[in-house]
């Protein structure tokens, strides 16, 4: 458990860093340093140099304006987990975001850090684009958004540009006709999902409106179970339909992830439960 | 009368604990302290060709680099086996490998790097090249006997030695008087890691003006290390090497051993002259500790119609990695097949077992050690046969226990329980789980379609090893004996020393219980000293539930020496006959019968030893006396555990519901250190039931190096434990207390296993192997 030499620095601001980043080939953007310091102690990671930009004002915070809940990149997952504006507004994060790792992590552990290291066993990612975020980034070419379903890009890989940081996190605001639950199937060792399923719901008039799926834990990121929502759509939420919507989780799901704990093909089938699960608690 | 032994006072050590002010070998720091990192093998098994240190010598920070042949040069000798069973060939180690031999399991050690950090000691560590010819590895209990693969030379088929005890014609009668033989072939008892809280570690300084070393070690017992040093590994003689062991932060029988890094730490202290720490990486402690248990085993149990058990036949392979640790034969030879009749009165009993080895960690004790193995392979048999003869599981146990009015007992595989009541122990287990309420709970689950499933348990430990003439004839090159000094300061205070050594387990607080007992005086006014071979007499330390058993006793010994002492001082100062005198045990003083006032306190007698101004003639001044306590036998703690569980149909997972312990570890002096000891050990024990397993690839490469894979029991995951307790006492030592370290690990494994093998069995599972991962059930119930 003992890193690497690296160079430290500590960015005043986000200009500072990008530049910082730029200077330093090979450099990693430290946040709660939850994910990338024990990697970095057992020399699974070894950045030349850690930009830390944890004092950095203008990425923290979680606000509401024009209907848009916007959760600053330095957000920890206890306070996200813990925010009456999350809970209120998208409460499918607040209730994945106090699931994840334990106490301890949840103190420390960022959003931002979480998305952009893109652990395929990550809570964030599923829940992201389940709920459609947006995903604003600067870099040295300024701010752009990226629309969480085309973030992440594979195995611990996402469309953050070399010198770009995640400042923060958009959704939409959800009214009360919307509900959202995120089903974890948790690794008994680590505490991460070995599957977990996002369901967001929409009814109207005694029916799903519109219905949003996601599974993580299986696949390199995580995947939208188009299959499911569309059987859904335009029927009741009951357990019935929700079965047998859930059966088709299969045509999404196709686990590439797999271990002695969890075979690919049992995560297969835990995708459907969970998915199932997620969508039960999701329409209560 | 007793007026400490009994209550639950609570542990004087922990203050220092809970603040974070323990004091750990690694929290020691010497000034000019070295550091130490050691190459560890990536290879599970290969040929050691060359070694290069020139670069990681080079890098600016490193002090030195040795290799095997360095230390082999200076007169480290092999690490020694000291549990040598009939026929044994012992497969020996060097505390280093050097080129020219090999490395047998992933994390054997190749070189040495001290350098004046850990950080620069590790950069140097990717620095050695090393080129290995690699071979292939041989693993599996059973499987290695005919792998064809040699892992040492002078052991061709990977068998250390063979075992067997009981009687084999009366067991194959017994099986075939049977109306039923119930048996579980090539079951398994997985491998576990450890894992103390504290990784091991060991530091030492040398000192070249009285040549004395000062070995600091995470040991369970640092006399027998300080004698194998100096006898075998480093050759410093007993009198000029200090062996202290300070806080240790747990061990589980993991820290009982000799390990390669207690040679090479004291041996570059001396060849450089300068302090050295070594300190073990979560990784490296779970690649170079001892683990535990990794048994495959047939077991065969007759069973008649009435639940009569009439025989039972193990046969078992048990791992013990790639070479023989310290005390590795005795675990699975004489504390396990011991103990595979259970509470049960069997007439015809056999059991054999080949010690073997695989390109794998060694195997050692680990908490239970030989005896959740015994008792996992019998309860789940029994399980297996009460529903075979469709028969209630606490019924069919209740017809085969040993009765009560037949203790002392003599087993038919060596040993004699020295007391117990089985069935006293099952009324209170069915009383305090309200047992016909718990089947109508799940008979109720069951209609309304869950899986749910009750487990029983009845569960013996042999513990406290053992008197030192059994040990001896056993195999083992060491007694089993204790020690205590009883020193009196002239103001009444009391240095207890023992020989048993705390690493958790609150001696501080429960010996110091018993030796204000014995002498009438506060808890707060006696110190327990243990651990420091400078400090204590020559003592055995703590392992196999034994500190309070024996070292308790040599203490309670100790103290009737000194209260002999004060009686006669009192005598001559009271001008009275010693036997017209009483110790009065509950306030500290001695006082003449029949005439209370006249009475001499505690503090008075030992002032007036010390000032040895008025002492009778021929007595000899001070009061500080020694006992060396050997046991006359185990003692036989022994418990009945019920789980309730409910399987996710969906999902495979346990949802464990409700756990209940009744335990008889005989008197009990601190209830809730007992308390403590009986529920970590359950949630222990549930930990290999559900959860952890240390495995390997095909290649013999580890797979469960950190946290991350290897699943320890958490909090969270646990029901509330209802725990009680009944007491027969041993009639052997003077305080009538058994073991209590063990018992929880031993009944928890079987007891929720059998849970949730009830709760699947309406499925047509009859048996999953452990750990009972959510995918192993779901592959069993769904038949894939």
């Amino acid at each position: 458990m003992f890193p690497a030499n690296f160079d430290y620095y500590r960015a005043g601001s986000l200009a500072e860093a990008v530049d910082l980043l730029q200077k330093n080939p090979g450099a990693k953007v430290l946040a709660g340093g939850h994910s990338l310091v024990p990697a970095m102690k057992l020399r699974v990671a070894g950045p030349s140099a850690l930009v830390d930009i944890g004092r950095i004002a203008d990425l923290k915070g979680i606000s509401l304006a024009n209907g848009q809940l916007t959760i600053g990149a330095l957000t920890t997952h206890a306070e996200v987990a813990n925010s009456p504006l999350v809970k209120d507004n998208c409460g499918v994060l607040a209730q994945a975001a106090g699931q994840i790792g334990d106490q301890m992590i949840r103190n420390r552990g960022t959003i931002g850090g979480s998305l952009a290291h893109a652990d395929p066993a990550a809570d964030y990612p599923t829940v992201i684009r389940a709920v459609g975020a947006m995903i604003t980034v600067f870099g040295p070419n300024g701010l752009r958004m990226i629309n969480a379903d085309s973030f992440f890009t594979d195995l611990f890989s996402t469309a953050l540009a070399d010198g770009e940081i995640i400042t923060s996190v958009t959704v939409a605001a959800q009214d009360a006709s919307t509900r959202g639950s995120y089903y974890k199937i948790p690794h008994p060792a680590s505490g991460y999902a070995v599957v977990g399923a996002c369901a967001i719901v929409s009814q109207a008039d005694g029916v799903c409106s519109s219905v949003s799926v996601t599974v993580g834990g299986a696949t390199a990121n995580p995947v939208r179970c188009a299959g499911v929502e569309s059987a859904l759509i335009g029927k009741a939420a009951n357990e019935a339909n929700i079965a047998a919507a859930a059966a088709k989780t299969d045509e999404s799901v196709n686990a590439t992830m797999g271990d002695q704990y969890a075979s690919s093909e049992y995560r297969n089938h835990l995708a459907a439960v969970a998915v199932k699960r997620a969508l039960m608690a999701a329409s209560a | 009368m007793s007026k400490l032994v009994g209550q639950s006072i609570k542990r004087k050590e922990d203050p220092r604990f809970v603040q974070g002010k323990g004091s750990y070998v690694a929290n020691l720091n010497i000034a000019g302290m070295a550091h130490l990192a050691l190459k560890r093998s990536p290879h599970a098994h290969a040929k050691i060709v060359s070694i290069d240190t020139s670069k990681a010598a080079a890098l600016p920070g490193v002090i030195a680099v040795f290799t095997g042949q360095d230390l082999i040069d200076g007169g480290c000798g092999k690490l020694p086996c000291g549990w040598n069973v009939p026929n044994i060939k012992v497969p020996t180690r060097w505390a280093i490998q050097p080129v020219g031999d090999k490395v047998r399991h992933v994390g054997d050690t190749i070189a040495a790097v001290v350098a004046e950090s850990r950080y620069i000691a590790q950069d140097a560590l990717d620095l050695i090249e090393v080129e290995y010819e690699v071979l292939p590895a041989s693993l599996g209990a059973k499987a290695t006997v005919t792998s064809g693969i040699v892992i040492h030379d002078d052991l061709p088929d990977n068998t250390s030695y063979p075992w067997a005890i009981g009687d084999l014609p009366a067991a194959e009668a017994g099986l075939s008087a049977a109306d039923h033989v119930v048996e579980l072939k090539d079951l398994i008892n997985t491998r576990l890691i450890a894992n103390a809280m504290e990784p091991r570690a060991a530091a030492a300084q040398w000192s070249e003006m009285t040549e004395e070393m000062t070995l600091w070690t995470t040991s369970q017992n640092p006399h027998p290390i300080r004698l194998l040093l100096s006898a075998f590994t480093l050759g410093i003689p007993e009198h000029k090497l200090r062996v202290i062991s300070p806080d240790v932060g747990g061990g589980f029988g993991s820290k009982i051993f000799h390990y390669p890094e207690e040679i090479i730490t004291p041996w570059i202290a001396r060849k450089l002259n300068r302090p050295v720490k070594w300190v073990a990486t979560r990784s490296e402690a779970s690649m170079t500790d001892s683990q535990g248990r990794d048994h495959v085993s047939t077991i065969k149990v007759g069973v008649k119609n009435d639940g009569t058990i009439t025989a039972i036949h193990i046969s078992t392979h048990a791992d013990q990695g790639a070479y023989l640790s310290t005390f590795a034969p005795l675990i699975p030879t004489a504390l396990y097949l011991t103990l595979m009749t259970g509470l049960y009165k069997v007439p015809g009993v056999y059991g054999e077992v080949w010690g073997t080895i695989t390109n794998t960690t060694p195997v050692d004790a680990y908490r239970g050690a030989g005896r959740p193995e015994a008792c996992y392979a019998l309860e789940r048999a029994i399980d297996v046969a009460a529903r075979k003869i469709n028969m209630d599981p606490i019924a069919l146990r209740r017809k085969n226990f040993i009765p009560a009015n037949e203790f002392p007992y003599q087993t038919p595989v060596a040993l004699q329980y020295d007391s117990g009541d089985y069935h006293k122990l099952f009324d209170k287990l069915e009383e305090i789980s309200d047992y016909n309420g718990l089947v109508a709970k799940r008979d109720a689950a069951r209609a309304a379609g869950k899986l749910a499933g009750i487990g029983v348990v009845g569960a013996i430990e042999a513990s406290g090893p053992a008197p030192s003439k059994v040990a001896g004839a056993l195999g083992g090159a060491v007694g089993f004996w204790e020690s205590a000094v009883m020193r009196v300061h002239p103001s009444g205070k009391v240095s207890l020393m023992t020989g048993s050594h705390s690493h958790g387990q609150g001696h501080e607080t429960a010996f110091a219980q018993v030796v204000a007992d014995e002498l009438g005086i506060g808890v707060n006014d006696v110190d327990i000293v243990h651990g420091d071979t400078a400090k204590i007499p020559f003592g055995m330390g703590s392992y196999g539930s034994r500190s309070l058993n024996v070292g308790g006793s040599a203490i309670v010994k100790a103290g009737e020496k000194v209260r002999n002492k004060m009686l006669k001082i009192a005598a001559h100062q009271l001008e009275a006959s010693e036997s017209d005198l009483v110790y009065d045990r509950e306030n500290g003083r001695v006082y003449v019968k029949g005439a209370p006032s006249k009475s001499k306190a505690f503090g008075e007698l030992a002032f007036a030893a010390y000032t040895a101004h008025n002492l009778p003639d021929g007595l000899e001044p001070g009061m500080e006396e020694q006992s060396f306590y050997d046991p006359a036998n185990f003692t036989f703690p022994n418990s009945a555990h019920i789980a309730y569980v409910e399987v996710d149909k969906d999902t495979g997972e346990v949802n464990l519901q409700k756990y209940y312990a009744v335990d008889d570890v005989g008197n009990v002096v601190n209830p809730m250190i007992v308390e403590g000891q009986i529920v970590g050990g359950i949630v222990q024990g549930i930990g290999q039931a559900l959860y952890e397993h240390g495995a390997y690839d095909a290649d013999g490469q580890p797979q469960t190096l950190t946290f991350m894979d290897y699943a320890m029991p958490k909090a969270q995951f646990f029901p509330r434990f209802e725990v009680a307790r009944t007491v027969t006492p041993s009639p052997h030592n003077p305080l009538g207390v058994k073991g209590a370290g063990e018992m929880g690990t031993i009944a928890a494994t079987p007891a929720v296993a059998n849970a949730v093998m009830d709760a699947i069995a309406p499925l047509g599972v009859e048996h999953i192997e452990l750990p009972l991962t959510p995918q192993r059930i779901w592959k069993a119930i769904n038949k894939i």
